[in-house]
């Protein structure tokens, strides 16, 4: 059936949609450059694996590589930024899922590291603010294994506030945790999924792949992708290979699709 | 001090003087003042030792007739029976050499001893003051005449340098800027070397400084490789003369570390007053800083109590800081257990550490721009809470084991320089800090794992690639150790791992082999 002749309902609906999808884009890799990056994001995963702090890598990348640099009106070249790291890790947290190693990091990242270990959720808390707070920093990295007590809304929200005041990124991997209140602007599921088969070995596990669920958010609605980075770029793609042949902007394409359907 | 490698002709000019008889010229001075006679045939100063009476120093009387340092008593009396004998007083000795180094500081700031009978001078840009560096030694040389002592000079950029030119040089000797030819046709005794292994450089043929740069350097370099310190090591020390690598002396007065106290005239109970204290403190430290060009490095703040207690808190900060603000917050967060007691009547800052720190332009943009904290503080307050080792940085190291191809470091030195990882060796993300095993199902001992159990949960394998085969490093470890056979894996939900097996079935090297997981693909 084609669209043109559709019923007047179903042309309402397009519109409100329209408007909606205005509001409330869909989140997509490399909204740094459009300055529309959240700074504080939680990324909650099992310690089991790596698919938390891989994921909340190839996000803060992926702003940090989008974000507008140099004088655009002078015309004067970016020079590279590289400013350190902040990896923050509570000591339960490093010890269930492993501390950084520095050879498997990616390259914008390996030789720029600095990691703190933290006794307590107060102490990692503690050096997540200052990080946060630090001019000299590119973006913060923290890994808090469970609920604790210390990491109230009051905390999450305290983070949320010093992150948006001093411009420094936050990102925040949750190992085994409940999903609590939190002021995060962007809050995440990650589980590992099937990578694509390499090239040359077909048999040989390839490229990350996470699925990724972004479950709350300021200005987004929610969804769920597959993420993987190819050649230095962030890549989101749908599980369902129907959902990445329709605009990807206009959410309302599901409803639209159901709706011919029932139609037809 | 240390003399800086580099430019060697701008940087340091060291006045090495050095008294040939000083022990027989001080027995001289220390007789005429008692009223005694000089002597006027052979002398020599014995010491007592379990077998017998031994030289230690000989006039030029007794040298001709054959006496010599080291000698038993009785030996030289066989050669030269009318030798006379004095005590020896090597205390003696060491108390007028460090007169004179207090004396020496008139040519120059700073001075140091250079044991059993020597003296170094910094003379760096104040040879002007004197006339030119020849008028500088030949001002010494008056000076220690008249005191009858007899001298040999020597200024060059090194102290090892004025050392080796006064001892083996002619006398008076200044060099600038060529001092390799100037010390290449000096003995290897002048680098300052035991004696043992003067013995090893004799036989192999080397006899002077400017052998040793014929042959090679590498050459020695295995020789001498086990050798670290620098009186066994004559690399070391020809580039300690060359000032190649630095040569810490001690002066003879040492620098004071800059200090600020504050006497309460009435005792302080409370943290309120405590903490205005302190940062009146923090302040005059800056100040007192801020004029000699210094940062601080380290910080210690004593509280004396008024029931004779002393409580000492230390801070120490990963780069040179004299901001009072940054100061008075790293002390408030170690404050907090201060017992007052009766009250605190007496507060000290002392500057431990010190480097030097240029003034520097004052924010006025920048601060405006990005109000947040710099490096060094945000990485001194981590420290300052979490404790010294909580902040670090992981750094590369020369090793095929990973878990050692690992290391953490300070957070803002400066990383080693290293070779470059291969890049077909895919690491894992993370890596735990020990292995934790896992109970492996295989279709054959060698074969790939198929399933495995690891924190209770089992693990279908989906793809695999491996094995990259690791071995011990048996320059290091015993021979018992099995090798690493590591795997990349993923299972059936995606999940990523690097696992290995240790050993090889029949590598006798113990039963079947153990199966480890170590890391966390991304």
């Amino acid at each position: 059936m084609p669209f043109a002749t559709t019923s007047l309902p179903l042309a309402s609906l397009v519109d409100a949609g329209a408007i909606a999808a205005r509001n409330s884009t869909r989140w997509r890799p490399g909204l740094a450059a459009a300055g529309k990056a959240a700074l504080h994001s939680e990324v909650f995963a099992s310690p089991n694996e790596a698919a938390g702090a891989g994921t909340a890598l190839a996000l803060a990348l992926d702003d940090w590589r989008n974000l507008p640099r140099g004088d655009a009106h002078a015309g004067t070249p970016a020079e590279p930024d590289a400013r350190p790291v902040l990896w923050v890790q509570t000591r339960d947290a490093a010890r269930l899922s492993g501390r950084p190693y520095q050879a498997g990091l990616p390259k914008e990242v390996r030789d720029r590291l600095i990691h703190v270990l933290a006794d307590t959720a107060q102490d990692a808390l503690f050096a997540l603010e200052e990080g946060v707070r630090c001019r000299d920093i590119a973006w913060v990295m923290g890994e808090i294994a469970g609920n604790p007590k210390a990491l109230d809304f009051t905390a999450s929200r305290r983070l949320t506030l010093a992150s948006e005041k001093y411009g420094v990124p936050l990102f925040l991997v949750r190992l085994d945790a409940a999903r609590d209140l939190s002021s995060a602007r962007m809050r995440w599921d990650v589980t590992s999924a099937a990578s694509d088969a390499p090239r040359w070995n077909a048999q040989a596990p390839g490229a990350p792949v996470w699925r990724a669920e972004l479950f709350r958010a300021r200005g987004h609605a929610p969804g769920e992708w597959l993420l993987h980075e190819q050649g230095g770029t962030l890549k989101a793609r749908r599980e369902r290979q129907a959902d990445n042949d329709t605009g990807a902007l206009n959410w309302t394409a599901g409803l639209q699709r159901r709706r011919l359907s029932q139609q037809a | 001090m240390s003399t800086r490698s580099g430019d060697l002709g701008s940087s340091r000019r060291i006045l090495a003087i050095w008294l040939p008889a000083f022990a027989i010229d001080r027995w001289r001075i220390v007789t005429r003042e008692a009223g005694g006679t000089l002597d006027s045939g052979p002398l020599v100063l014995i010491a007592d030792t379990a077998h017998g009476p031994r030289i230690e120093a000989a006039n030029r009387i007794a040298t001709d007739a054959g006496a010599r340092r080291g000698m038993m008593l009785a030996d030289a009396r066989t050669l030269c029976p009318e030798i006379a004998t004095a005590p020896s007083d090597p205390a003696g000795d060491l108390a007028f050499l460090e007169q004179l180094a207090v004396r020496a500081r008139r040519w120059g700031p700073w001075s140091a001893i250079d044991e059993p009978d020597g003296l170094l001078v910094d003379v760096t840009a104040v040879a002007h003051l004197f006339g030119g560096e020849e008028a500088l030694l030949e001002d010494v040389r008056a000076g220690f005449a008249r005191r009858d002592l007899a001298i040999r000079t020597a200024i060059a950029p090194t102290a090892g340098a004025a050392w080796a030119l006064a001892h083996f040089g002619r006398a008076g000797a200044i060099v600038d800027r060529e001092l390799e030819p100037a010390l290449a046709d000096l003995p290897v005794a002048a680098l300052r070397l035991g004696s043992d292994v003067l013995t090893v450089l004799r036989r192999l043929g080397l006899k002077q400084i400017g052998d040793i740069t014929t042959i090679g350097r590498d050459a020695l370099q295995r020789r001498f490789r086990k050798r670290k310190v620098p009186e066994a090591n004559p690399l070391l020390r020809l580039d300690q003369l060359l000032g190649r690598i630095p040569e810490p002396l001690l002066p003879v007065i040492e620098q004071h570390a800059p200090f600020t106290q504050r006497r309460l005239m009435e005792p302080i109970r409370h943290r309120a007053l405590l903490d205005q204290v302190v940062s009146d403190l923090a302040g005059d430290m800056a100040q007192l800083l801020e004029s000699k060009g210094l940062g601080a490095r380290r910080l210690e703040l004593g509280l004396w109590r008024v029931d004779g207690e002393v409580a000492v808190r230390r801070l120490e900060m990963s780069a040179a800081t004299r901001d009072p603000a940054h100061i008075c917050r790293l002390f408030a967060a170690r404050l907090d257990d201060i017992e007052a007691g009766f009250g605190i009547e007496l507060l000290r800052v002392r500057a431990s550490w010190t480097e030097p720190l240029a003034l520097a332009q004052g924010y006025i943009e920048a601060q405006a721009e990005s109000p947040g904290t710099s490096l060094a503080t945000c990485i001194d307050r981590l420290t300052v809470r979490l404790g010294p080792k909580a902040v670090s940085r992981p750094v590369p190291f020369a090793s095929h084991i990973p878990e050692r191809a690992q290391r953490w470091k300070p957070p803002l030195e400066r990383e080693p320089p290293t070779q470059g990882m291969l890049e077909f060796h895919a690491r894992p993300l993370k890596m735990l800090d020990t292995p934790e095993r896992i109970a492996v199902l295989y279709a054959s001992p060698d074969g790939y794992p198929q399933r495995f159990r690891w924190r209770g949960r089992v693990h279908e394998v989906a793809r695999v690639e491996g094995p990259e085969r690791i071995a011990p490093e048996w320059w290091r470890e015993r021979g018992s150790v099995r090798l690493r056979d590591y795997y990349r894996i993923e299972d059936e939900r995606g999940r990523r791992y690097w696992i290995y097996r240790q050993g090889i079935a029949g590598d006798g090297r113990g039963g079947a082999p153990d199966w480890f997981l170590q890391g966390l693909c991304a």
